[in-house]
């Protein structure tokens, strides 16, 4: 019953995703690189509406709109950076999938890498506090006490 | 002892990480700042007609001189219906409207205004959806609160209830009067 019910949602959602594919218009290019360009920038942006879809692939009237804007902006022979710019002047920084970097993203980007540098130092550090301590030889007292607790074990 | 201590580090950056993610989980996903309000910007250039007469054009010089409420709204939107109540109590109050009929009709935008009510001084009508685009908006209903210089100051989006009229949308136009 279970499985059954399983194949069906996962029809339901295959058919679902069929039909928001057909929604989405499909562009001419004389420009391969043009078409290209067109691809990325949509990859890109992140639909407003939407809680986690990019414009190219969601059919919200708002998607569609930008990507007539940015189809537009390409034609116009506008660069990437002003297309996106463009549309972070209207929609906000929400719309970028990789936030720009800048005074108020630098602890996103730059933690990750901030962290590995504070790990492998943490690792340095433990290895070489390891390696002086294996090294050291053992004083007079430490020798005396292991072999008592060596006989202690043999004793009994 | 302070080694010992040491080793409660981690578990406190773990708990940190946890409180962190925790209030991240109560943060509204649909509530974002309007970049237009972020930067205090003026009320974007337009030239379009009215909704009432397709002779008579505007542009955003309509704006400056008066506190006013910016409407997006369309007739197929069911939750614009529910805000007219609110929007018509504002009018009541000598608050300026103006409306944006965003991707309408004029005749389904008219028999709206007819049924519901009509709060506001002039709609601008937008069917292409151009002033909408510049404004950033992405869904009706959207408000945004413009000074009398011009100057976008506030921006709601969807429905204004009784309550957000009361908490958000009055004491604003009150700040900027």
């Amino acid at each position: 019953m279970a499985v059954i019910r399983c194949l069906l949602v996962a029809l339901a959602l295959l058919t679902a995703g069929l039909a928001q594919g057909a929604a989405i218009e499909v562009r001419e290019f004389d420009d391969p690189v043009l078409e290209k360009r067109y691809e990325s920038l949509t990859a890109s942006m992140r639909c407003p509406t939407c809680q986690n879809q990019a414009i190219n692939d969601s059919d919200a009237p708002v998607s569609g709109d930008m990507r007539d804007r940015v189809y537009l902006l390409l034609q116009e022979g506008r660069s990437d950076m002003e297309i996106r710019d463009h549309m972070v002047q209207r929609f906000g920084d929400y719309i970028l999938y990789n936030p720009r970097f800048e005074g108020r993203t630098y602890l996103l980007w730059g933690l990750p890498a901030a962290l590995v540098v504070a790990g492998g130092i943490l690792v340095m550090l433990l290895v070489r506090t390891r390696r002086n301590a294996s090294v050291r030889a053992l004083s007079d007292e430490e020798r005396r006490r292991l072999e008592t607790l060596i006989n202690r074990g043999e004793g009994q | 002892m302070t080694r010992r201590l040491l080793l409660l580090l981690p578990l406190l950056g773990f708990l940190l990480l946890l409180l962190f993610l925790y209030l991240g989980l109560g943060l509204n996903p649909f509530h974002r700042e309007s970049k237009l309000v972020e930067e205090s910007r003026a009320f974007p250039a337009f030239e379009l007609t009215t909704l009432e007469d397709p002779e008579q054009r505007v542009d955003e010089s309509l704006m400056p001189g008066e506190v006013t409420l910016v409407n997006v709204w369309g007739e197929w939107c069911p939750e614009c219906k529910r805000e007219m109540p609110q929007l018509l109590d504002l009018a009541d109050r000598g608050v300026r409207l103006v409306g944006v009929n965003w991707k309408d009709t004029r005749d389904k935008a008219q028999g709206f205004l007819e049924e519901f009510g009509d709060p506001f001084e002039v709609n601008i009508f937008d069917p292409e959806g151009e002033l909408a685009f510049e404004l950033g908006v992405y869904g009706a209903p959207e408000s945004f609160l413009v000074d009398r210089d011009g100057i976008i100051r506030y921006h709601h989006t969807g429905y204004i209830s009784p309550s957000d009229l009361r908490e958000h949308i009055l004491p604003e136009v009150e700040k900027w009067q």
